[in-house]
């Protein structure tokens, strides 16, 4: 299925279809060719936008035949997650809860997508309610690696990566609480970005963990991140967590350098539980670094170790909250066995949530419980204050932080299904990053003898991410990496 | 034995913003159900709060004519509990760091002035209603009200009587309305009290036994509030006796009010100890209150009815009920003073205002804002009426023509020719006088210059004001023709 439009980056489609040398239709076809070659094996989109997509790229066809001007992202297919809410379109948080649910109204971000003419191909397969690391808790399926159809794309914005990855969309939105983003980035070989806290209106993102959630870019390369990035930020009225502060245009000034630049690696993110691979990797993009001229430095975050005990407290006390709304009373799924109301909300919630969902529900609701909130609650939030200084200890030293996204490549579908707490543990390089709030991004870093995909992670100040951008830029740019494609994107 | 009452009140305030709480909706009365919504106010999937800044100035006015400590910093917080006219299931509301505590408010009763504590007022969200449909047994939900912004007021138990917490009430609800944050239009819900009733009862053995505490929700007229706590006091004493009963951890009740049989009523649910699972909103940001904005939000504040009341007894000589009556309406009290003012009597002003001009916007259902005699003619009228010229019922109809007419009241006095001086004998001097002083006008007049005695009743009218034009016309007239 492989075709020169499916292999083109985002800017190239853009600049193609705005000069009238591609047809905004031509592109919407390969891609939905291709996620129909490929989505029955991957399941990275749980709805495919067919007929709305076909009619978007018919507008923007006829604008640019009569000479009008068309947005940053003209032409080009985006894949959205499914916990964003897109306008008459089914919006499912791959759960059986909201399986029906069609929102009256668009997430920011989604607007913002469409002013800039981009066109939304299909909502994207995730962890129900994004609480997970693999998307093997979605209602409605599996999502496989492109790379390896028996393994995990990571989670929870499993479809998102996938999708790219597969060449569905050159671009896609996820969502990071967690490593969400980041973590299925580096599984599928992608580039993922989480913004810092407040850099991306949430409004419409269904919430998981309201003070961690944020949206952010997919692509198969920075320069398509860095503009999707720049199309999706800035203050917006509807979201008061979204900070007033102008947005950079991330995508122009990228193939400059940083000069002067110190990197610090984390010693405590290099202990045990790292796989050889990994760690050989990381190591392979320090180097990278180093001949760039760059200074590679130690540097301690000795909260690291609470952190996934603490944002397993914050982000389900958040969640408990977060996800009562789904009763069956205004919308969503209601049991047909309806009994008092007690009894009516039980039923519809016990039939709708899945079970990690409704595990997290339970703990986050303990963790407020009278008697419990100050030991559980609050001390999680005064930890989360300490890993927040640590960052901000080491970022008095160096520009960005560098290391691993997780600490193995893409695991087997159902391999750590049995044990949750083992799952909860591929998120500890990324989790800190967002009790901290700050940005980070994954860039592939190599493969594993096996062919799979390892990311690297780098982390910034808060609002660094144009610095940022440019530091995974020099990377992309001199680290020499194959450029492989996943097998099932040719039909194999 | 001796039994004391103690009643502590929450009251619930519905401010009048234009929008809600947190989202752009109309909070406009009486609208088609679910017609006053929005995703946000819906707890649709995705969406987010944005605080109405207007609500939180209204509420900080509020807490500052309550006396109470304007707290620098606060913040949002979610209190959680399932119910289906809360579509998020958990209320936005403020725990621990209310906008507002530490004050005191002080009302009138019976000539003397009492004093509440107040422990708290903070802001939160109203949920929408439950309509219960007898014929199908479904349950409706509206949810225009979601959302609304409503200004929580809890005071200490200081209450020892239901003419206290009745007289308290009344003040409250002028009070908001002097500072323009609510209409408190009880009928719609806009002001809800819940008193929270139980007994201190002394023994003859000296012990001391405190009833569980009662918490009557529901009541949306004074009449009901007071006969609530009337009721409760006999209830819970008939109550003790029979069971003994004390007040205990989680044994405090919840009662409806039954209006037409004029008592209280356990409420339908299940009454369980609700843990609220209260935790910092994280979709909203705390405010900060600068020094300059709460001086500035204080300068803003009016006098209060209490403080008005006073001054109107004390500086302008009004008795306490003529006092009362006029300040309970803002409008009414500012027509009256600006009329006392110009008119110098306040006691006569005051009862024409409280009887002619409030029996008329009555009558014609027109707000006092809209009354078409302005202060100033009002107070030439008094000023004419308590000259003893004219009688009351002259006054009356002059007041009625004024009505509708731009003229003055001795304009339309002179007109009708009411009190004036009819008696010849008393205006023969004065003729005689200015007769003498124009003798050039008397000539003219006797050569048949008739116009030339216009300036001489002029003249006459001077010396005499009260004195009939027509009259004195008549006898400059025959004086000269005598001449």
């Amino acid at each position: 299925m492989r075709d020169a439009i499916t292999e083109l980056s985002a800017a190239a489609i853009r600049a193609k279809v705005a000069e009238g040398e591609l047809s905004a239709k031509a592109v919407v076809e390969t891609h939905l060719a291709m996620i129909e070659a490929t989505n029955p094996r991957v399941n990275g989109l749980l709805t495919v936008c067919g007929e709305e997509s076909l009619a978007a790229a018919e507008r923007i066809d006829a604008r640019v035949a009569n000479g009008k001007k068309v947005g940053p992202l003209a032409g080009v297919p985006v894949a959205v997650k499914d916990n964003l809410c897109t306008a008459g379109v089914r919006t499912t948080c791959a759960s059986k809860i909201l399986e029906n649910f069609i929102p009256p109204y668009n997430a920011t971000v989604v607007e913002k997508l469409m002013k800039a003419d981009a066109i939304i191909v299909g909502k994207a397969n995730l962890d129900e309610f994004a609480m997970g690391s693999s998307t093997e808790n979605s209602a409605f399926g599996v999502t496989a690696n492109p790379w390896d159809l028996s393994r995990v794309p990571g989670g929870s914005s499993g479809g998102s990566a996938a999708a790219v990855a597969a060449r569905m969309a050159p671009i896609s939105l996820g969502s990071d609480t967690g490593g969400s983003i980041r973590l299925p980035a580096s599984f599928c070989g992608t580039v993922g970005m989480k913004p810092t806290y407040g850099r991306v209106s949430r409004y419409g993102l269904v919430a998981y963990g309201s003070s961690l959630d944020q949206i952010g870019p997919m692509a198969r390369n920075v320069a398509d991140a860095a503009l999707l990035l720049k199309v999706i930020s800035g203050r917006d009225e509807l979201d008061s967590t979204s900070v007033d502060r102008p947005v950079p245009a991330y995508e122009k000034s990228l193939d400059k350098p940083v000069t002067g630049l110190k990197i610090g690696v984390p010693v405590e993110f290099f202990g045990e539980g790292l796989d050889a691979e990994v760690e050989s990797a990381i190591r392979r993009g320090l180097e990278v670094y180093k001949a760039a001229g760059a200074k590679i430095v130690d540097v301690h975050l000795p909260h690291t170790e609470y952190a996934v005990a603490c944002y397993y407290i914050v982000a389900v006390a958040e969640a408990s909250s977060n996800l009562a709304r789904y009763d069956g009373m205004h919308y969503g799924h209601r049991t047909s066995e309806t009994g008092d109301l007690v009894e009516t909300f039980r039923r519809t919630r016990a039939e709708g949530f899945g079970e990690e969902v409704q595990r997290r529900i339970m703990l986050g609701t303990y963790a407020l419980s009278s008697g419990y909130y100050d030991a559980y609650y609050k001390r999680a939030l005064r930890v989360r204050r300490m890993i927040t200084s640590d960052f901000e200890a080491a970022f008095k030293q160096v520009h960005a932080i560098a290391g691993p996204v997780c600490p193995t490549p893409a695991f087997k579908l159902g391999e750590k299904m049995t044990d949750p707490l083992t799952m909860y543990l591929s998120d500890i390089y990324t989790i800190s990053v967002n009790l901290a709030g700050l940005p980070a991004i994954s860039i592939p870093a190599g493969y594993s003898k096996s062919g799979l995909p390892i990311g690297m992670q780098l982390i910034g100040p808060v609002f660094s991410e144009g610095k940022l951008l440019r530091i995974a830029r020099m990377h992309e740019s001199s680290a020499g990496l194959a450029d492989r494609r996943p097998a099932v994107v040719d039909g194999k | 034995m001796d039994v004391k009452l103690i009643i502590g009140m929450e009251v619930h305030v519905e401010l009048d913003t234009a929008s809600k709480m947190f989202c752009a909706c109309s909070t406009s009365f009486a609208a088609p159900p679910n017609s006053n919504v929005c995703p946000v106010c819906m707890g649709m999937p995705g969406t987010l709060p944005t605080m109405n800044a207007l609500a939180y100035e209204y509420s900080v006015r509020a807490g500052i004519a309550l006396n109470c400590t304007i707290a620098r910093y606060t913040k949002w917080d979610r209190k959680n509990y399932y119910y289906p006219d809360l579509p998020k299931n958990y209320q936005i509301s403020q725990y621990d760091l209310p906008l507002a505590e530490n004050g005191s408010f002080e009302y009138e009763l019976d000539g003397e002035t009492k004093r509440v504590r107040i422990i708290r007022a903070h802001l939160e969200e109203d949920a929408g209603k439950l309509l219960h449909e007898e014929l199908t047994g479904y349950t409706q939900v509206d949810l225009n009200r979601a959302g609304t912004p409503l200004l929580e007021i809890v005071t200490e138990p200081d209450f020892r009587s239901a003419d206290e917490v009745g007289a308290f009430a009344r003040e409250l609800r002028n009070t908001i309305r002097y500072l323009a944050v609510s209409h408190c239009d009880m009928q719609k819900g806009q002001m809800r009290f819940e008193p929270n009733i139980n007994l201190h009862i002394t023994a003859d053995d000296g012990k001391v036994y405190k009833t569980p505490i009662c918490e009557v929700k529901n009541l949306n007229s004074f009449r009901a509030v007071e006969g609530a706590i009337t009721y409760e006091s006999r209830r819970q004493l008939a109550e003790w006796e029979t069971s003994g009963v004390t007040m205990a951890t989680g044994n405090k009740v919840n009662r409806g009010w039954d209006d037409k049989k004029g008592h209280t009523v356990p409420q339908r649910e299940k009454e369980e100890a609700h843990d609220y699972r209260y935790l910092p909103d994280p979709d909203l940001i705390p405010v900060e209150l600068s020094d300059e904005r709460l001086e500035e939000i204080r300068g803003s504040i009016g006098e209060m009815p209490i403080d008005r009341r006073r001054r109107f007894k004390a500086e302008l000589g009004l008795n306490a009920k003529d006092a009362a009556a006029l300040v309970e309406d803002k409008h009414l009290a500012d027509y009256f003073e600006a009329a006392a003012a110009k008119s110098k009597l306040p006691e006569p002003t005051a009862k024409w205002v409280l009887n002619e001009v409030t029996a008329h916007c009555n009558e014609h259902d027109v707000r006092v804002a809209d009354f078409p005699i302005t202060p100033h003619r009002l107070a030439a009228l008094v000023i004419l009426a308590e000259s003893g010229e004219i009688s009351r019922a002259q006054g009356r109809e002059i007041f009625t023509e004024m009505l509708t007419s731009e003229k003055d009241p001795v304009e339309i006095q002179q007109a009708k020719g009411f009190g004036q001086i009819t008696d010849e004998s008393a205006l023969e001097s004065v003729i005689e006088t200015i007769l003498a002083a124009n003798p050039k006008a008397v000539e003219a007049v006797k050569a048949g210059k008739h116009q030339a005695i216009g300036p001489m009743i002029g003249h006459v009218k001077k010396q005499e004001p009260n004195a009939n034009p027509k009259l004195v016309r008549e006898m400059l007239l025959r004086r000269i023709q005598g001449m």
